[in-house]
């Protein structure tokens, strides 16, 4: 049985699904030009993976496994389909931002990846956690890769904060240097993968650096 | 033997049915339950941004009622029938809004509203709908970038209309960072736009308003 500190761990950092598992990459590398798109498809994505691991979870002991995987699907777009109608009825405004990313989602096989791969095979605590942790790895590095794209490119961070956070998040935006002429590269889609190789290799040098801590302190103690 | 197979495949079958028909029914009731408040709230946009065309100090009719049907136009790029709206002041006509559409942007159609006023100059162009790339296409958007207001004043004279181009094809028109295509798609919906109001300029305001 995984515990609860495994789960969080794994979702974080020694399995998450950008870094490790390589999966999501569709809208990953589509939408990651600046912070606030990477939020946005981090927070729909992040909801989704709850949604539907929970579901799945929840009938995991009545679904036939011949036919689990469509039955997977289904539940998935059913809820992501949920999502947007609800999103669409109550906040609407947010819809106009973030609905863009929603049909995304359902390119993002990290999501079918959890159902079969954790949440048809543990209960509802457990397989929620892991959506949980496995959408905020997943937001993470997306933010992360937005904020290296958007200063590389635009020169600005957090720009459109306004969009999402409405107006009073307008002077979040930080324009690093006014002048900055721009680096087409890092926006288009090329810039996407050297950005997420150069995330991924930080990572990997920093699982892989000589043990300089000392020993007893339990490696859980990295992904904070 | 073949029996049981026979029996396993109809069960899982069934199973299959069942939850197709289940996730239907739930995205039926959702959508159902939510129809009202999802029709409300576009319409509330769609003032809105009808609104923030023509100011309202420009016309004193209710943009919303006073519409008309219009039929499939390659100019508009509409392959069914779509609505204006005519913008009045006193009875006077304004303008007139149209629903355009853009067939050709990067992730297919984008949905406009163009306003015109009556002499033939664009009162605004505003974007309601489309699927171009976050971060570089959808600066079409005007909350994400100045560029659509470019349109504003401009007319089939001004500038000509073999002018009527994204820079990187001659033209007047400044493309957007790293997306060309998006823009192109825009201004030639525009222009295509301003040629059907040239064209009908004299039934549009003549046509029974539907309610």
């Amino acid at each position: 049985m995984t515990t609860h500190s495994e789960i969080t761990r794994s979702g974080l950092w020694s399995n998450n699904v950008a870094l490790v598992q390589l999966l999501g990459l569709c809208p990953l590398l589509a939408v990651t030009s600046t912070v606030v798109n990477g939020l946005g498809l981090g927070i729909a994505t992040l909801i989704t993976l709850v949604l539907s691991n929970t579901s799945v979870s929840l009938i995991r002991d009545l679904v036939r496994k011949e036919v689990r995987l469509p039955v997977f699907v289904l539940i998935i777009a059913s809820v992501v389909t949920i999502i947007e109608l609800g999103m669409k009825a109550l906040f609407y405004d947010l819809y106009l931002v973030l609905g863009i990313f929603i049909p995304l989602i359902v390119t993002n096989c990290a999501i079918i990846g959890r159902a079969e791969g954790f949440a048809s095979r543990n209960p509802v605590g457990p397989a929620a956690l892991d959506g949980l942790m496995m959408g905020v790895g997943f937001l993470a590095v997306l933010v992360l890769l937005g904020a290296l794209r958007e200063i590389i490119g635009f020169g600005t961070l957090f720009a459109n904060a306004e969009l999402m956070f409405g107006e009073g998040a307008r002077g979040l935006t930080i324009a690093i240097n006014p002048d900055y002429p721009g680096f087409l590269l890092a926006i288009l889609p090329p810039g996407a993968f050297f950005g997420l190789a150069i995330l991924i290799v930080i990572k990997n040098w920093f699982d892989l650096r000589p043990a300089t801590r000392p020993a007893g302190i339990p490696a859980a103690a990295e992904s904070a | 033997m073949r029996a049981t197979y026979r029996r396993q495949i109809l069960l899982s079958g069934l199973f299959l049915l069942l939850f197709a028909v289940v996730g239907t029914a739930l995205v039926a009731l959702t959508e159902f339950a939510n129809r009202d408040a999802i029709a409300a709230n576009e319409r509330r946009v769609l003032l809105r941004n009808l609104y923030a065309l023509l100011p309202a100090s420009e016309h004193d009719n209710d943009l919303a009622e006073d519409t008309i049907r219009l039929p499939p136009a390659p100019l508009l790029g509409t392959e069914g029938a779509s609505t204006a709206y005519r913008a009045r002041l006193s009875g006077e006509p304004v303008a007139v809004i149209f629903n355009s559409i853009a067939p050709d942007g990067y992730s297919g159609r984008i949905h406009l509203l163009v306003g015109v006023y009556v002499d033939g100059s664009v009162a605004g162009v505003r974007v309601v709908k489309h699927a171009e790339t976050p971060g570089l296409g959808d600066a079409i958007e005007v909350r994400k970038s100045p560029w659509i207001r470019g349109f504003d004043g401009k007319s089939l004279q001004k500038p000509q209309l073999e002018d009527w181009a994204v820079t990187r094809d001659g033209g007047e028109f400044d493309q957007l960072t790293g997306a060309t295509i998006t823009p192109r798609a825009v201004v030639n919906a525009v222009r295509d736009t301003l040629l059907y109001y040239r064209r009908n300029a004299d039934m549009l305001f003549q046509m029974k308003a539907t309610s």
